[in-house]
């Protein structure tokens, strides 16, 4: 017995830069908001300086980070279904619709409210949350596919709702002069002509639901998605209610863009249909692919990348080329092609690399099938090759196949 | 695993065949009479002028209902085959309304409808020989380069590509044709119709439904006939098994996306016609119903996705007649939800896992 | 083994796959902290037997008890489900309507709205948990659903897989503990707000994982990918994984597949201390005879899915319908 298990090297943590995981791992809270400060102060700092100061003024700059907040909240939500839990939602921005328009009632000259805006954000979630368990439920005891149908027709159908019901949702021009948020403490006002407190405040959401989002990764549930992605029939041999594991990641997505939607209503003080349509949903799964899907930091990384790329590049490029007057380019218009470029990335991205450009350890492995001995390689394409998981014993190996659920002859 | 059913597994095809003739009529029939009663006590028409309708109403869902019949066919082989739920098939459908409505508008350089009926079958005929070959070799060809390398990939990585695939598809039609509707020339006149009791019923809904039927009834003699179709069924129910067999795995699954790319052109030239327009995001909507219908029916069965299609058909009809039409999404929806709630098998689906 | 308490009874249990019978109608029982084997040739049906055991198909027909429980059977008006999840909440919608319609002040048709909201929250994600209790509230409605794996889990069954499955990507030690999901109580508020029970059962998961994996011989391999683990110690990590939630009855599903006879030794005396120290009962399904007649107590052989012998090793041995089975005797 003691034969078999050979002496391999033990990962200690030896270089500083091990170190440093091993310590972000263990105060994991402490660290994310660290970070998230130096990275503020930082992205406090860049607009005033070139080039980004060239590109446009700072409030803008602070602008584009606070909506770029929004996005980064709806990828890290939707990385708990897709990336952790190995669901499909392509619904997304539903949920994101139904925080928004939470506030939009919550908030508006049209329902002669205004409530105050910190609880809204937890109601937002919640009343996001009602409709996730609802579509969930009935759906997360079928097999996986079917969420990714019910969640395209969730997304498709909510949009048309807020559409219809005209009556309730003033239709397509949507619920104007929603009221912003009343002056908090610490942010002060918040004023369309001063963005920093906006700034500020998404900031601090984004923190909050990172640490959060964190915890759950780390614990026994987080465990659980990990098992229930890897090996679902194992993980409920091994005493997992799938259904109910998966329908609270999916929840957690819901809730997650529940509070992205009252925040960004509370921003642009209006909501519409057509901001909510399948090309959002459709964004937010490219910036979870292409950060890495589950790996939290990653995916915030990507959302900002994607972000800004269609927020402030594609942009820029119009301008470039109409600056300098190519006789065929003026004409075309790069926005315009932004979702042709993220389809074209999606599919690249899931046949070359499929851990993202900021990957998790753990979703690398897994998506890589045949690297494993080598140490982490850098070539791609090792995905479809049909390489069984060479072990240390190969000649014995030939089981440890996946096999198909419900064969077993 | 799914299976691809075909009547001639069962016992006593021919009886199964007429005793689902039956029930189709029947069904068709009801249809008719609540529509009627709906018409007259929904929708204000007397109970004289609301017969007529019905019945037009009645043969104008068959004509969308077999269109939705042909694209969900594309969706239940595919995921028969492959367990892939290929969502950019919607999006083959559009690309093959898209050229349909290229070929014909360049051949005839006018929306007029064509009257001399020898030329009209010969255009119809020369649409499809032109668009059914060119979108199914395309669907074989996505095949080819991006499901097949993730074949063995995790579930998501295909499931995942699929919609890039259909993003693609979409925004290149976005790119090409602009976004507001395109033109379609409808040749078939639209003003032939036959007068039965007051009604003027459609000759391109016959049409529609007729050429739909043949198409789907070749499909069934082919996969329940030949010897392709017999390696095609063999393989949904067990690619392992059926290999060993002897059958070309990926030579099935490439054939499983021509039919489907080839039936999803068929539909596209018939919407054309139909309808007069085609627009980018045309896959998107028809594709979302067209796989409502597939797990309606049970998804992996054809029977079924016929069935389904039908049935989807007739309520966007139903919906649109009581001048409900912008509700039509809704009420699909609350029928795949009812469905997956309390029969996710579909009608005809066998047991799929609902447990392990 | 006179009158000792039976942990497990099959009744008639019958299995077909379409026309295929790969069961049928065994009766089986399996006493108290005894090690039973079953046996069979290729594809004689034990693995599916295992499988409906394990939860993971309904049977055709019979029925299996699990310490005095009916757990798994064919369901019955499994339709009706559905409906009863959504009854109550439309019954509540339907009286809100009404006082509604009858003029009750609005403060009190939200309320209800909201109460209809939370009726059917609560009868969705009771309905998907499907706790024991939830099972009772069917079983008035003559409704009966089969235990899923994690409901036999819970209810004190463990088991590995013939060909080993393993969560490859995760370190041994996370291995055990998913093992161990079932018996710890955090739950997602826990981890959100990081409470002591939730930090309190992280350490102990961890310190009762090392604990498992030393005492199936993986001392110090915890941190190691399950990938990375030799053959055998895969074999031996899933049954600390299955070990881990406390079973009462473990089923091994030829666990003996593939090694030296070296390692099949290792495994063997492990399979023996497992009943003698932890007092668990054992159902083995087995092709290396030697183990099978060095360590059970009795043995069960079945052939085209019918049961043709039980009885002590001994008893088998000399069996001569077991004798044809295995050797292809020539019909009688």
């Amino acid at each position: 017995m003691t034969a078999m298990t050979s002496a391999r090297p033990t990962t200690g943590p030896s270089s500083p830069r091990a170190r440093l995981q091993a310590f972000a791992h263990l105060h994991r809270s402490a660290t994310i908001i660290a970070s998230m400060v130096l990275i503020t102060v930082a992205m406090i700092l860049l607009p005033q300086v070139p080039p980004l100061s060239f590109i446009q003024r700072s409030d803008a700059w602070y602008d584009t980070f606070a909506n770029a907040g929004v996005f980064i909240l709806l990828a890290m939500g939707l990385n708990v279904v897709v990336g952790l839990a190995g669901l499909l939602d392509l619904g997304y921005a539903a949920f994101f619709a139904i925080g928004s328009y939470t506030y939009a009632y919550s908030n508006s000259p049209f329902s002669h409210q205004n409530l105050p805006f910190l609880p809204m954000l937890a109601v937002g979630a919640a009343v996001a949350a009602v409709f996730g368990i609802a579509l969930g439920a009935p759906t997360l005891r079928l097999r996986g596919d079917y969420l990714a149908i019910m969640t395209l027709g969730f997304g498709e159908i909510v949009p048309i709702m807020f559409l219809n019901l005209d009556k309730w949702t003033e239709g397509t021009n949507g619920i104007g002069g929603i009221f912003r948020p009343e002056p908090l403490p610490l942010l002060g006002e918040f004023t369309p002509l001063s963005p920093f407190a906006y700034y500020i405040l998404s900031v601090m959401i984004v923190t909050l639901a990172m640490i959060l989002l964190y915890r759950m990764q780390d614990s026994r549930i987080g465990r659980a998605w990990n098992a229930i992605r890897e090996d679902e029939l194992a993980a409920a041999a091994n005493g997992i209610n799938t259904v109910t594991t998966k329908l609270l990641a999916f929840a957690i997505g819901a809730t997650t863009a529940g509070f992205a939607g009252v925040f960004n209503a509370s921003k642009l003080t209006i909501v519409s249909p057509e901001q909510f349509l399948f090309a959002v949903s459709f964004s937010v799964l490219a910036m979870v692919i292409l950060g890495g899907m589950g790996n939290i930091w990653g995916v915030a990384a990507g959302a900002f990348v994607v972000y800004l790329i269609q927020i402030v590049l594609l942009k820029q490029l119009n301008g470039i080329v109409e600056n300098l007057n190519v006789p065929f380019l003026t004409k075309v218009n790069f926005l315009d092609y932004q979702y042709l470029l993220f389809g074209i990335a999606l599919v690249l991205m899931m046949l070359f690399r499929p851990e993202g450009l900021f990957p998790s350890q753990r979703r690398r492995r897994e998506l890589h099938i045949a690297d494993e001995l080598e140490g982490p390689i850098d070539e791609p394409g090792v995905i479809g090759s049909m390489g069984e998981t060479p072990g240390a014993d190969e000649t014995f190996n030939e089981a440890a196949g996946e096999d198909v659920p419900g064969h077993d002859r | 695993m799914t299976a691809i059913a075909s009547p001639a597994a069962q016992p006593n095809p021919l009886s199964r065949g007429i005793r689902m003739t039956v029930i189709a009529v029947v069904a068709v029939v009801a249809y008719m009479l609540i529509l009627w009663v709906l018409l007259f006590g929904l929708g204000g028409r007397t109970v004289a002028n609301a017969f007529p309708e019905a019945l037009q109403q009645t043969v104008n869902a068959l004509s969308i209902g077999a269109i939705y019949a042909l694209i969900a066919l594309g969706y239940t082989m595919v995921y028969g085959i492959i367990e892939l739920i290929n969502f950019a098939h919607g999006d083959i459908f559009m690309l093959g309304a898209f050229l349909a409505t290229v070929f014909i508008a360049g051949i005839t350089g006018n929306n007029d409808a064509v009257t001399n009926i020898p030329l009209l079958i010969v255009l119809l005929l020369g649409a499809l020989v032109f668009t059914m070959p060119i979108i199914g070799l395309l669907n074989v060809g996505i095949e080819r380069a991006v499901y097949r390398p993730l074949r063995h990939a995790p579930r998501l990585a295909p499931l995942i590509t699929a919609v890039g695939v259909s993003f693609i598809l979409q925004n290149v039609a976005l790119t090409i044709a602009g976004s507001g509707d395109r033109k379609s020339p409808q040749i078939f006149p639209l003003d032939w119709t036959i007068p039965i009791g007051g009604a003027q019923v459609s000759i391109l809904s016959i049409f529609i439904f007729v050429l739909a039927m043949l198409l789907m009834l070749a499909l069934q003699a082919f996969v329940s006939r030949t010897r392709l179709g017999r390696a095609m069924r063999a393989t949904a129910q067990d690619q392992e098994a059926s290999a060993l067999m002897g059958v070309d795995a990926n030579q099935t699954i490439s054939l499983t996306f021509l039919i489907g790319g080839v039936l999803a052109a068929a539909a596209g030239l018939v919407w054309g016609l139909r309808f007069g327009f085609v627009r980018f995001d045309l896959g998107f909507n028809s594709g979302l119903k067209a796989f409502t219908a597939a797990v309606l029916g049970g998804i992996g069965n054809i029977t079924g996705a016929v069935i389904g299609g039908f049935i989807i058909g007739f309520i966007e009809n139903g919906a649109a007649s009581l001048g409900y039409s912008r509700w039509s999404e809704f009420l699909v929806f609350v029928i795949l939800t009812l469905v997956l709630l309390f029969k996710p098998t579909g009608i005809l689906g066998q047991l799929t896992g609902d447990r392990a | 083994m006179t009158a000792a308490a039976e942990v497990l009874r099959a009744k008639k249990v019958t299995k077909r796959f379409g026309g295929l019978v790969a069961v049928n109608a065994i009766d089986f029982t399996i006493p108290e902290k005894s090690i039973v084997s079953l046996i069979g040739p290729n594809g004689a049906g034990k693995t599916t037997f295992f499988n409906i055991i394990a939860g993971i198909y309904d049977p055709t027909d019979g029925a299996i008890e699990f310490r005095d429980l009916t757990m798994i059977a064919h369901a019955r008006r499994a339709w009706m489900e559905p409906v009863l999840w959504v009854a109550i909440p439309a019954v509540l919608g339907i009286l809100t309507a009404l006082i509604g319609v009858a003029g009750a002040p609005q403060g009190t048709v939200i309320l209800g709205i909201f109460i209809t909201i939370l009726a059917l929250l609560a009868s969705l994600v009771t309905g998907v948990a499907r706790g024991p209790a939830y099972q009772r509230f069917l079983a008035r409605f003559g409704i009966f659903r089969s235990a899923r794996p994690n409901d036999m889990v819970v209810a004190g069954l463990g088991r590995t897989f013939q060909n080993i499955r393993l969560f490859q990507n995760m370190t041994a030690l996370e291995n055990v503990q998913v093992g161990m999901h079932s018996r710890l109580r955090a739950g997602w508020y826990d981890a959100l707000l990081s409470t002591p029970r939730n930090r309190h059962e992280e350490a102990f998961s961890r310190a009762r994982a090392e604990e498992l994996l030393e005492l199936v011989g993986l001392r110090g391999e915890g941190a190691n990918l399950a990938k990375n683990l030799p053959y055998g110690d895969q074999r031996r990590l899933e049954i600390a994984r299955a070990l881990a939630s406390n079973p009462v009855l473990l089923l091994l599903d030829e666990p003996t597949a593939g090694m030296n006879p070296n390692e099949t030794a290792g495994l063997t005396a492990l399979i023996g201390r497992l009943r003698r120290d932890l007092g668990l009962t054992i159902l083995l399904i087995e092709h290396d005879m030697k183990v099978v007649m060095g360590i059970s107590d009795r043995v069960t052989v079945l052939d085209h899915g019918e049961k043709i012998a039980e009885g002590t090793p001994e008893e088998i041995r000399r069996d001569p319908k077991v004798i044809e089975a295995y050797l292809g005797a020539p019909a009688e």
